[in-house]
């Protein structure tokens, strides 16, 4: 019997993730996964973790969760105080816990989600092949659903390996509008010429009906040039999609797998991330970059990562 | 064969585009190209999905050259379908259409100017191919209907559709496999149960299968029902 966490306070909205269901959008399951990919990365390296394993996904507001067992556990992704038995304690760092220890997230400064890893991984039935929650289906992770008090989320069994050395956080949350690189496509030529320079002319802001699926956002108008509706396609992390009022959904990670509305831009994976840590009320500027820059981008965003991850524990 | 486009969806995903129109020689060409690039295997793809006229392959840009993918995917596209081997299985499935379970038969029945009855003739009077399943897990988009009962979907979609639900919209018609919202007028109801992620083949339908659909009565529909409470 592996330990678990028990959950004394849930946060506003605390879900199980891993790396996504992926493999099955052919047959309409959604990929999931966590909003911030870089983070959940970074926390799982942490402490030693495989980089698919499951972490807790905290949003805008953090639990209280207790220990049963010996464990290393770190938090990175937005800026939370952290409290372990009461005492302040750093993010981004591998932390030892004992038995019967209290985690315990305060306020929060920047960015919207945190991720919490535990060595040892969380230990929820994969559904085809994935721990990641996926809320609008209700599929995975703990019952398909958010946290709550008195959750018990078992454990898997925690390496004997040690954790990684203590590094620096390689994801960086901007202060104010936060800038997000996007290829222009894959319907570029469904819109009216001026488009793009209307989606890079001003920020966008966050609107509060935004959740996992999507962020609404608010700011130029984007005009197609004839309508907005498609046979219904793809919809990748990431994807500007413009219904006919002209006002994008871009589309996170418990989008569909489909979608009929025309797709402006796709944010670049390198920048997922930054998105991924928006609030609603927050801003978004958006910059059209090519695939050599995206490229470029990926590789410096992957570099301490993977040093991370290769690291000898 | 050389009239397939393939632009880039961020930088881990490109999509290979046919003619832009609902089309089953269309959609066939899409899903054997998405046929061909799952039999090759490659590395660093992570999903492929095809839809009406689209194969999206979705990637890790840092293991493959997108450039390369693109050659592939073209290759892939220029190699002509053959309808015998593309066209998937023919899937029978019983529907119930009585009232109970088809709270807008009237309303397709008003708009088409015939009576119920007719309605429901129309509809399991031909085979539909599942052009792509998409929304929700295993909901299959079928068509094409006849022209009679092809109107749009409702103005204000419901907020809750039970699962089984069988429905039009716009020439198209699908099953809600699980109880959702949803903006399609409803006709009747099956009892098979279309999707289970805990299966090893987690949806009844693929994208290019034919569907061929049974009126059964209420009687027949609650011992299809039943029977299928007991199948491990």
């Amino acid at each position: 019997m592996n330990g678990g966490l028990l959950i004394l306070a849930p946060g506003l909205m605390t879900t199980v993730q891993d790396s996504g269901r992926w493999g099955r959008q052919s047959i309409g399951v959604s990929v999931s996964g966590p909003m911030d990919p870089f983070a959940h990365r970074l926390a799982n390296a942490l402490v030693g973790n495989a980089r698919a394993a499951a972490t807790l996904e905290v949003t805008l507001s953090g639990p209280a969760v207790r220990f049963d067992d010996p464990r290393v556990v770190a938090v990175a992704g937005a800026e939370f105080d952290l409290f372990l038995d009461d005492v302040p304690v750093p993010q981004a760092r591998p932390m030892i816990v004992g038995a019967g220890a209290v985690l315990r997230f305060g306020a929060r400064h920047r960015g919207a989600r945190a991720y919490l890893a535990v060595s040892g991984g969380f230990d929820v039935p994969p559904v085809l092949g994935s721990r990641a929650t996926h809320l609008p289906t209700a599929t995975g992770g703990w019952q398909g659903r958010t946290l709550r008090r008195d959750d018990y989320v078992p454990l898997g069994p925690a390496s004997p390996k040690r954790h990684r050395a203590p590094g620096h956080t390689s994801v960086t949350i901007d202060a104010g509008p936060s800038v997000v690189r996007v290829m222009a496509g894959p319907d570029v030529e469904r819109f009216v010429p001026e488009a793009l320079e209307a989606l890079v002319s001003a920020p966008y802001h966050v609107s509060v009906e935004s959740n996992r699926m999507g962020f609404r956002l608010e700011g130029p108008v984007l005009r197609h040039r004839v309508k907005a509706d498609i046979p219904s396609d793809a919809t990748p992390f990431g994807t500007l999609q413009v219904p006919g009022s002209g006002q994008p959904v871009l589309l996170m990670a418990d989008r569909q797998t489909t979608g009929g509305y025309a797709r402006l831009a796709t944010v670049i994976t390198a920048d997922l991330g930054i998105a991924g840590q928006a609030a609603p009320g927050d801003a978004l500027r958006f910059v059209v970059c090519n695939r050599a820059e995206a490229l470029l981008a990926l590789v410096r965003r992957e570099r301490p990562l993977l040093a991370l991850e290769g690291a000898p524990a | 064969m050389n009239d397939v486009r393939v632009v880039a969806a961020g930088d881990a995903a490109l999509v290979a585009e046919f003619d832009d129109r609902i089309d089953v020689s269309v959609n066939r060409r899409a899903i054997a190209v998405a046929q061909a690039l799952r039999h090759a295997s490659l590395a660093g793809v992570r999903d492929i999905v095809p839809a009406y006229r689209t194969v999206t392959v979705y990637f890790d840009p840092l293991r493959v050259d997108a450039a390369e993918l693109e050659r592939q995917l073209r290759a892939a596209a220029a190699v002509e379908p053959d309808a015998r081997e593309l066209d998937g299985p023919l899937v029978h499935v019983p529907v119930c259409y009585h009232a109970a379970f088809g709270p807008d038969l009237d309303v397709v029945a008003q708009f088409a100017g015939i009576g119920g009855r007719e309605v429901v003739d129309l509809h399991a009077s031909r085979d539909y191919r599942v052009f792509m399943l998409g929304f929700v897990p295993g909901f299959a988009y079928m068509g094409t209907v006849d022209l009679r009962i092809a109107l749009p979907r409702r103005s204000a979609p419901r907020a809750a559709v039970p699962a089984g639900s069988v429905a039009i919209a716009g020439g198209q018609t699908g099953i809600y496999p699980s109880q959702t919202p949803g903006g399609w007028h409803i006709i009747g109801r099956t009892p098979l149960a279309l999707v289970s992620l805990d299966r090893a083949a987690p949806s009844l339908f693929a994208a290019g299968d034919r569907v061929r659909f049974h009126e059964v009565d209420l009687a027949a529909f609650e011992q299809i029902a039943r029977a299928q409470e007991f199948v491990p």
